[in-house]
């Protein structure tokens, strides 16, 4: 145990260790706080029973820099390790590969959970700059972020997923961005074809994070998306280490 | 310390170590010897528990490598081949953090910290970033971090490799001076390195072992093999040449003549030059030249690992 939170610690560190953190930490507010404005400037033009939160989350725009940071975010984590040769004198540490495997998917989460922080600030600032509530309830802020960290959760396992089968990191933030949005843009599919077959629509319903974020950020909490990404999320780790124990084996 | 029993790895259809066998015991250096691709690293990696072996066992300290993989490398210190460091981390940062992934305690990360800046000559560069150091400092911190943990074995993949040759000096006395503590396996190509710092040779061929002797050893074979050259006016060589070939221990003989002189390439497995300077005596050749080349261990290593499998 204390092995996986030196390995932990380590993997935070070099984030922060790395200009790329900042960069993509930076763009991310940048482009996050436009959003939000156009979310209340667009609450201002017209009468509407959404709120503010409703608004930013429930944004199609929200997703774009939202898809792209994971790739970016993961795409360094084994392959650098490869590439390096480091992987090498990881692994001929103590450490076993579950370890290795989980320490690298915590790392790239408390990142990820670093990145959004921020953006609670937002919410603040329009409380403070207005007078008035961003929400209506608190389960709304709740839902919201919740929802995040669970698509987050998914989304940056796929990472480690195709960080975990190449040592270059260009192939690995391609093919994680690839699987991200083919699961991303399946939802996309009812509002291309909205009159498609039911029992299909329910499928990609169950599947869609649009449709998610738009019930949790009202502060519904479905249960659900809760299993669905848990479970795809435990999938994808589980198929992750033995990728990672796989390579050593064939080589 | 080291048993490895029929260890064999195969990468397809090529095998890179073929059902290898021996044994180091405590407090030896080892030195692996052995052309490119002979599969010294193969070997090493699969004892430092990085490779899987196809087949075959070996133990470290009594764990076998791939059961009790995890006791095997706490006794373990590898250092692999071109030390392969993350660039972003200060020289301390990275061997307190290596020092804690191998299960230092706490308390005594700072004092091992000191230590292995200290025997490595590394505190001067103890906060700089890694990605910066030259070569030699980087073979270094590879060297302390194989130490951090006080493991039993150490298993140095060409420690020496790319380095000047003060650098070579140091890290060959730093070797030296680590038999109290460590037992110690390292390859490398430098085969005067193998007879300076190492009690024993293991040179590997094609994935097979072909010699496992002390440095001492293989000098008296070496001292008693060699070719003599001797050159003779003889009045009549070729009574001269059968009178050669009747000296013992001449293996074979080659001859090869320039106007009066004749010049014999002599192999031999002792060292004849007296018999032949008698005997030239005796029969009242004028000799102009008479010389031994002594075998080095470069040349055995050549002829080993050049022999062609039949």
């Amino acid at each position: 145990m204390r092995r996986f939170f030196t390995l932990l610690k380590r993997e935070i560190r070099h984030y922060f260790h790395q200009p790329l953190a900042y960069i993509v930490l930076f763009c991310f507010l940048l482009i996050n706080g436009f959003i939000f404005q156009l979310g209340v400037g667009a609450l201002n033009r017209a009468v509407s029973q959404t709120t503010v939160i409703e608004a930013f989350f429930d944004s199609i725009l929200l997703w774009f820099p939202f898809l792209l940071t994971f790739p970016l975010v993961t795409m360094r984590l084994f392959s650098e390790e490869y590439k390096l040769g480091t992987i090498e004198t990881l692994m001929t540490a103590p450490v076993g590969d579950l370890a290795v495997v989980l320490s690298k998917y915590f790392g790239a989460l408390a990142f990820y959970l670093v990145l959004w922080v921020p953006t609670f600030l937002y919410f603040v600032i329009f409380h403070v700059v207005t007078g008035q509530a961003a929400a209506q309830s608190f389960s709304q802020y709740l839902g919201s972020y919740l929802l995040l960290l669970l698509v987050g959760m998914f989304y940056l396992s796929i990472g480690c997923l195709a960080s975990s089968l190449t040592s270059n990191q260009i192939v690995a933030a391609v093919v994680s961005f690839a699987l991200i949005c083919l699961m991303f843009f399946l939802s996309v599919v009812t509002f291309v074809f909205p009159s498609a077959d039911r029992f299909l629509g329910d499928i990609v319903y169950y599947f869609s994070t649009i449709e998610h974020m738009a019930d949790f950020s009202q502060g519904v909490f479905d249960s659900r998306p809760i299993v669905l990404y848990v479970s795809l999320t435990l999938f994808t780790l589980f198929l992750t280490f033995h990728i990672f124990q796989h390579r050593r084996w064939r080589s | 310390m080291i048993k490895v029993q029929n260890l064999t790895k195969r990468y397809g259809s090529v095998t890179a170590v073929n059902e290898i066998q021996f044994e180091v015991g405590k407090g030896e250096i080892v030195g692996f010897l052995g052309p490119n691709g002979a599969g010294k690293s193969t070997t090493m990696r699969m004892l430092s528990c990085y490779l899987p072996p196809t087949s075959g066992t070996a133990e470290i300290a009594g764990y076998d490598i791939f059961r009790d993989s995890l006791r095997a490398r706490e006794h373990i210190g590898y250092m692999p081949e071109n030390v392969p460091l993350p660039q972003d981390m200060r020289v301390d940062e990275y061997l307190r953090f290596r020092a804690a992934l191998k299960g230092v305690p706490g308390r005594r990360i700072k004092e091992r910290l000191a230590d292995v800046c200290e025997l490595c000559n590394l505190t001067d560069v103890s906060r700089k970033l890694i990605g910066a150091l030259s070569k030699g400092y980087r073979q270094r911190v590879g060297l302390a971090d194989a130490m951090i943990h006080e493991p039993e074995l150490l298993i140095l993949d060409e420690p020496t490799i790319g380095l000047d040759p003060n650098q070579i000096r140091q890290v060959r006395d730093l070797i030296r001076n680590l038999r109290r503590h460590h037992t110690i396996l390292l390859s490398t190509h430098i085969l005067s390195e193998v007879e300076m710092t190492c009690t024993r040779v293991i040179i590997i061929n094609k994935g097979r072992i072909e010699v496992s002797d002390t440095p001492e050893n293989l000098r008296s074979r070496l001292t008693k093999e060699g070719e003599i050259l001797f050159e003779v006016n003889a009045s009549d060589p070729a009574a001269a040449t059968a009178k050669i070939k009747t000296l013992p221990h001449v293996k074979s003989l080659n001859s090869h003549r320039t106007q009066d002189w004749t010049r014999y390439l002599i192999q031999a497995d002792e060292d004849l030059r007296e018999d032949l300077h008698n005997l030239a005596v005796r029969e009242n050749w004028r000799v102009r030249e008479l010389t031994r080349r002594v075998a080095t261990l470069e040349q055995i290593f050549a002829e080993i690992t050049h022999k062609e499998d039949i």
